[in-house]
């Protein structure tokens, strides 16, 4: 079978299973056998995301859970990126970080909304700072082991060739980390957008997807708490295709540091 | 390195120089821990904050103390861990033959694939209101949310794992007479290991992270995560960050203890990654 021919039916038979799952939900819906407060059509869900995204609300809830993704994620980046070049450079800076490092990393996030609730009210502040501890350990630790991970022959090469600290850094160090440095931020990423929406839920404020979910909840508006869920795997999945995706091929795949998977 | 200045340490281990660099390397990993400590310790005695909202290490320990004598915090902490291995052994038997299965057959891979690559980018949490209403407050939301959740790591990665055993070892097996089952157990389990135990690695992690925020949104009677969220109410401070010390042990004691001892056994062994 042609390669075509192969995707072409992957695709047919994803559909289907998709059409069937649909389906076989569609039908319980409907079959009355569970509470239609619980269980909402398909049409339900469509109408209500349609209906909150025309008048803005999801919007809104959406636009206040990415500045605070984007918030703390940024924060994480800008310390987690000079912490793990300087504990891979420094063996003292990893003598003092490594071990707190791996002490911190096991507590789930979670586990300081209420502590930083106490310290920091209910809001934007204490969801950030959740986000922020979240995503700076996969970063610090990526980076890390990513300078470290540097091939110790191409700092040699590069330093016969007459290049100094300062061009080594830039021109060898940077780019050799970088597959790991880009991981250590999707998986930052990926840790923030969880965190969000938890911090979101347990430390109420008045807006965010999580939020939203979590007052749906109350009110037994299982057709808005599907809607937001929607909302939400696909601003995830946007940025970890569009955005992390292109920022590869930018970067490291024109750098020929990793190769295109094969499929 | 340092190695040879601390041979004058007198030990009466049999080798010296290596013990000494063993309590270097104690002191070496507790250093941290004391200046944090000590900045800690400074902050609550000055007075900055309010002292119910930032207690001295001394009031923490005490009641960490206090709590585990009483048998409050094990019995949180036992609750706790019951849940997440029920959660766990379930996202690893559904998550690792669903995954061994996508990799071995086109057919359900075209089925699982859409379905999970919908599911997957959900943040777990996000499901937690969902199982409330559909399975009520409780255990069972608890369990099933966060066996739901840590299978798609195991799923994902058994699949990739299965998928990467290389197709030579599977043909030389074959030409050498093995049947299908002898295939699966002797060629493509052992070779799709690796990638199985990182996925269950990444699962128990996943399942530990949602667990202690699902314990505060479940309202369970039990479980360290519902103990900070309730101590929060009374601004017991140091009752919190005693459950926040217990939680940070579990985790660690499931990453050193756990994991690594199964990777020593099975993967390093047999020889397919170096320690």
């Amino acid at each position: 079978m042609t390669e075509q021919g192969q995707r072409w039916r992957s695709f047919v038979r994803a559909a289907i299973t998709l059409a069937t799952a649909a389906a076989v939900y569609e039908l319980l819906a409907r079959s009355g056998y569970f509470a239609p407060a619980l269980l909402p059509t398909i049409p339900t869900i469509v109408q209500t995301l349609i209906a909150m995204l025309a008048d803005g609300t999801m919007i809104e809830h959406a636009a206040f859970t990415m500045y605070r993704v984007m918030f703390g994620f940024c924060l994480a980046v800008v310390t987690g990126i000079p912490l793990g070049i300087l504990m891979a450079r420094f063996q003292r800076v990893e003598n003092f970080f490594l071990p707190l490092v791996s002490a911190l990393m096991p507590i789930p996030s979670f586990a300081l909304v209420p502590l930083f609730m106490l310290w920091f009210g209910i809001g934007n502040l204490t969801t950030i700072l959740i986000v922020f501890y979240a995503a700076t350990f996969p970063m610090v630790f990526n980076t890390w082991s990513g300078v470290r991970s540097v091939n110790p022959l191409w700092l040699r090469a590069a330093g016969a060739m007459g290049a100094d600290e300062n061009k080594l850094f830039w021109k060898v160090i940077i780019p050799g980390a970088s597959p790991f440095i880009i991981t250590g931020m999707r998986q930052a990423f990926l840790r923030a957008w969880i965190a969000v929406v938890g911090a979101e839920m347990i430390a109420a404020s008045d807006w965010g997807l999580g939020w939203v979910i979590f007052d749906a909840k109350e009110f037994l508006n299982a057709d808005i708490m599907l809607a937001a869920l929607l909302v939400i795997g696909g601003i995830g999945y946007a940025f970890e295709r569009l955005v992390f995706g292109s920022i590869e091929r930018a970067t490291v795949q024109r750098w020929g540091m990793v190769r295109m998977a094969k499929g | 390195m340092q190695e040879a200045v601390t041979t004058t340490i007198a030990v009466s281990a049999p080798v010296p120089a290596r013990s000494g660099e063993r309590l270097r390397g104690i002191w070496r990993n507790i250093f941290p821990f004391l200046v944090v400590g000590g900045i800690w310790e400074i902050i609550a005695r000055a007075g900055i904050f309010p002292h119910r909202l930032f207690p001295t290490l001394e009031e923490v320990a005490q009641s960490f103390v206090e709590l585990t004598i009483a048998g409050i915090l094990p019995h949180h902490a036992i609750e706790t861990v019951l849940r997440l291995l029920s959660g766990f052994a379930l996202a690893a038997i559904f998550g690792v033959s669903i995954g061994v299965l996508m990799g071995r057959s086109r057919r359900a891979e075209d089925i699982f694939l859409p379905l999970v690559s919908i599911c997957a980018p959900i943040p777990g949490l996000a499901y937690a209101p969902l199982f409330l209403l559909w399975f009520g407050l409780g255990n069972v939301s608890a369990v099933l949310l966060v066996g739901f959740v840590s299978a798609f790591p195991i799923l994902f990665n058994s699949w990739t794992g299965v998928k990467a055993v290389k197709e030579i070892w599977v043909r030389s097996a074959q030409s050498m007479g093995a049947d299908d089952r002898r295939l699966f157990s002797h060629v493509i389990l052992p070779g799709a290991l690796p990638y199985i135990l990182t996925g269950l690695r990444l699962g128990l992690a996943q399942a530990w992270r949602i667990l202690v925020a699902v314990e505060m949104l479940a309202a369970v009677p039990w479980g360290l995560g519902w103990l900070i969220f309730g101590a929060r109410e009374f601004l017991n401070t140091d009752a919190m960050l005693a459950g926040i010390v217990v939680i940070a042990l579990i985790g660690l004691s499931l990453e050193k203890l756990v994991f690594q001892k199964i990777e020593d056994y099975t993967v390093v062994r047999w020889g397919m990654i170096t320690s």
